[in-house]
């Protein structure tokens, strides 16, 4: 029999107010096995964890438990605490009579009972408890960054800087996201390929990264410290180590239409080709889908003009495994698919375009060679309209809306409206929004600016249609603030887009098992203290996968993602989860299935000596759980037949116990 | 002490089972939002809805539970991966049992409720606390000598 402490907490009135923290104690007393009960105001705090560690050690209490908030709060600084004393940590269980007691009822005679009956259960859960030691794991001192934008080079280039080995595995033939497309970046106008491809050449030559292009992560395994994952390298078709980037093969090459992603298909590109100048790893890789080698099987022509050899149309995908210790996720935005908002015929008319399309028309590099024009006759638009927040802040989700904000849209239509009025003072630009959004450093002024300074004309109202005539656009809008409609001659019409997680992000999530909130960002373990971190141990978050984020507030979090990655490669050892599974070979037929349930093939068989009561001994196939694989699911227990499965900390009888308790 | 659904003071006694990652989650997630739902709702907290034995419940019910609610991730969304398509299996066959055994298949769900769903958690606390309640007390499968009142 446990000799046992309960500590109700009236943490502060939140538990005190509905809950007769005295009547809860005072019950405890009466509870076969308790020997030491009381409450205190905050047991949390310094003085109430020592109140509970004197009464061990004055009691000779052998299990404890604490009536208090959820043990996601407060279970780990309870059991730390015990432990300090020589208490096993696993003796030690919380009633939780705050989020689902006194939070929840607000009558106080029924919330009291509710308490007692929770406290019951806590005890009789206890006094099945036995002390459990967690194994430790070696730590794997090796990261992987999924994405190489701006988050995930930050975030690797971090990491390396502390010593450790990092690889990036990024889908595009090479680094740089989303940033390598833009023009120039609010607030401070400074040129963006200026900033960021020094920072692709830093990451492609530091020796402690390793850039996977091209790649994909198709299957992790594993657990914290130590994940064993699958990247897939797709066929290139170009020897990545022979190749020089010298880019003699994409001048070759005659199939010359195959839509240029770099340029969001706003010109076309060769078969053969480098997404751009500044392109790292700078390799060429061979599309293909257009391809006329691959696909007919003539041609030949950039093997032929190759001086390093480096083509090989007979490449295929191939598949390493590599082992790391932690994971960050950084797999960036998409931009939203327009294309059902027909109001503003996106899909009818070249010119209506997104603002990463005008990014690109803007950019020097890009495919009007930094002159503005209309895609549809390469004239310069003399009247824009810019439509804020489509398909963002929508609660209707019919057309693809989204109900969060973008957050990035006001700034940079701002930006554009101001590059545009630099290059060509005498463009008309209008700015229809539902609200200017600018908190953040200089971003309100910069916004004013553009208002006072540029006089931009800013509306407050929406877009009801964009019709193409005569080569123009008719805008018919309305101004919420004259209370009166409009309609504007336009030669163009520029739509902030919603962004929207990487389309892979889920399939990635399911395989990290991270979570996702109903718009498919990353979640982090805990939305304020813990921004960086998935509740899945190990797996981290960097830029926007894990929400809408500016450049500044990328490489922040891409920062902060990388220390907590450094602070776990800097531990040797890692402690395990000790509430895993256990067979008891007597009861254990080998019937195989639980390891057929077990998502982590924790379970192996092994031929055991058994002595039988007629003193012979036989070989038995048994299952063995290995600790330092199983995740602690319990899929297993209630698989098995025989009821040889059994899990630590939430043992069969420890759980028929609570039933118990919470029935009476 | 007779008791019946027409004594006033009867009360459904129900436990639900929660997961630890979603459900469990789910319900703190209410009580953080202060939302309220009966109090005679007890939560048992386990890993995965995957460890939930069928024994469990007849137990629960052995042992004068009025209905019993099993809790888990969104289907997709396990902790574990594929926990809860275990438990979904699992339950639909054990319901069919209890069907056999008397007990109306009222008297026991599985819900999936994420750890955002608080709101969820209560409107699918008070469904059920109301669907039990006009079932009545269960007397099936209940254990006398474990009576306590
Ligand atoms: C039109 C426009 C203008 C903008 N202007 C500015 C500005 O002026 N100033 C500013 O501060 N911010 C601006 N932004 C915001 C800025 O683009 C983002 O803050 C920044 O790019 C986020 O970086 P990221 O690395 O998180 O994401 P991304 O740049 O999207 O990078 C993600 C990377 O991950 C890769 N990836 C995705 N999925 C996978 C996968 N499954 N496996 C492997 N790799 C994967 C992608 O290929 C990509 O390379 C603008 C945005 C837009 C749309
Ligand atoms: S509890 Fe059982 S099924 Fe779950 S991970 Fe451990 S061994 Fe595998
Ligand atoms: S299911 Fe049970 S009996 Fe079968 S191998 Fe696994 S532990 Fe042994």
């Amino acid at each position: 029999m446990q000799k046992i402490g309960v500590f109700v907490c009236h943490c502060g009135t939140n538990i005190a107010a509905t809950v007769d923290v005295e009547a809860v104690a005072e019950a405890a007393r009466h509870v076969p096995g308790v020997v030491y009960a009381t409450d205190y105001t905050y047991m949390c705090s310094q003085s109430g964890q020592d109140l509970i560690k004197d009464a061990v050690k004055k009691y000779g209490l052998t299990g404890v438990v604490v009536c208090s908030c959820s043990p996601r709060m407060h279970e780990k600084t309870f059991r730390k605490a015990v432990n300090s004393i020589g208490m096993n940590p696993y003796m030690l269980e919380i009633a939780n009579i705050r989020e689902q007691c006194s939070w929840v009822h607000k009558d106080k005679e029924v919330g009291t009972e509710k308490a007692i009956s929770l406290m019951k259960a806590a005890v009789a859960k206890v006094e099945l408890d036995a002390p459990l030691t967690a194994g430790e794991t070696p730590v794997v001192k090796r990261a992987l960054v999924i994405g190489g934008g701006i988050a995930g080079m930050q975030t690797a280039l971090d990491i390396a800087d502390a010593g450790y080995d990092v690889d990036i595995v990024e889908k595009n033939p090479t680094i740089g996201g989303k940033m390598a497309q833009l023009d120039k970046t609010f607030p401070t106008l400074d040129c963006s390929s200026c900033i960021v491809t020094p920072k692709m050449v830093d990451v492609g030559q530091n020796d402690k990264i390793h850039i996977y292009s091209y790649s994909e992560v198709t299957d992790v395994k594993g657990f914290v410290g130590n994940f064993k994952v699958t990247i897939k390298r797709k066929a290139r078709y170009v020897d990545e180590t022979k190749c020089t980037g010298c880019g003699l093969c994409t001048e070759k090459c005659p199939m010359k239409k195959a839509p240029n992603e770099f340029n969001l298909g706003l010109n076309n590109r060769t078969a053969i080709y480098i997404p751009f100048a500044q392109a790292v790893p700078k390799v060429a890789t061979i599309d293909p889908n257009y391809c006329l080698m691959l696909n007919k099987g003539v041609c030949g022509l950039c093997s032929k003009v190759c001086d390093a050899h480096a083509i090989n149309y007979k490449d295929t995908d191939k598949e390493i495994e590599v082992e790391y210790g932690a994971i960050v996720a950084a797999t960036g935005y998409e931009i939203m698919d327009v294309s059902k908002y027909d109001e503003y015929a996106y899909a009818q008319s070249p010119d209506v375009v997104t603002s990463l399309e005008y990014e690109r028309l803007m950019n020097a590099a890009g495919p009007t060679g930094g002159e503005l024009l209309r895609p549809s006759d390469h004239k310069r638009p003399k009247t824009i309209v810019f439509v804020q927040c489509v398909g963002s802040r929508e609660c209707d989700s019919t057309r693809g809306g989204k109900p969060y904000c973008s957050k990035i849209c006001c700034m940079y239509t701002a930006k554009h409206a101001m590059l545009t009025k630099d290059h060509y003072p005498d463009t008309d630009i209008y700015v229809f929004y539902i609200d200017v959004r600018t908190p953040g450093k200089n971003f309100d002024e910069f916004y004013r600016r553009a208002v006072e300074q540029y006089g931009v004309h800013y509306i407050k109202g929406a877009v009801g249609k964009v019709t193409p005539e005569n080569g123009k656009l008719i805008v018919q809008a309305s101004d919420l603030l004259m209370n009166e409609q409009l309609t504007i001659n336009a030669d163009m019409v520029v739509l902030a887009a919603a962004i929207e997680p990487s389309h892979s992000a889920r399939h990635l999530a399911t395989l990290l098992t991270a979570s996702m909130d109903t718009n498919d960002w990353f979640t982090e373990a805990h939305p304020k203290l813990r921004p960086v971190e998935s509740p899945t141990a190990g797996v981290f978050l960097s830029g926007v996968c894990q929400g809408p984020k500016d450049i500044p507030e990328t490489v922040a979090q891409a920062g902060a993602a990388a220390s907590k990655v450094i602070g776990l490669l800097s531990k040797d050892k890692l402690a395990g989860n000790p509430c895993v599974a256990h067979s008891d070979e007597m009861m254990c037929t080998g019937c195989s299935q639980c390891a057929d349930v077990c998502p982590y093939g924790a379970i192996t068989y092994v031929d055991k000596e058994f002595r039988m009561p007629d003193r012979t001994t036989k070989v038995r196939r048994v299952a063995e759980v290995n600790p330092a694989v199983c995740q602690g699911c319990g899929a297993c227990t209630v698989t098995c037949p025989s009821g040889a499965m059994d899990l630590n900390g939430f043992s069969n009888s420890e759980i028929m116990a609570e039933v118990d308790a919470l029935c009476r | 002490m007779q008791m019946t659904s027409d004594n006033e003071n009867w009360e459904p006694k129900i436990i639900a089972f929660c997961c630890n990652w979603c459900s469990y989650s789910g319900a703190d997630l209410a009580g953080t939002n202060r939302l309220s739902y009966p109090a005679n709702v007890k939560i048992i907290r386990v890993p995965c809805s995957c460890r939930i034995n069928p024994m469990f419940i007849l137990r629960a019910f052995q042992r004068g539970a009025d209905g019993v609610i099993l809790c888990g991730c969104h289907p997709g969304d396990c902790h574990y991966m594929t926990g809860n398509y275990h438990t979904r299996r699992r339950m639909t066959l054990l319901f069919s049992m209890l069907d056999f055994l008397g007990i109306e298949k009222e008297r026991t769900r599985v819900e999936w409720v994420s750890a955002a769903e608080g709101q969820r958690f209560v409107d699918v606390m008070n469904d059920f606390v109301g669907q039990i309640t006009e079932l009545g007390p269960s007397r099936r499968l209940e254990d006398l000598r474990c009576r306590t009142n």
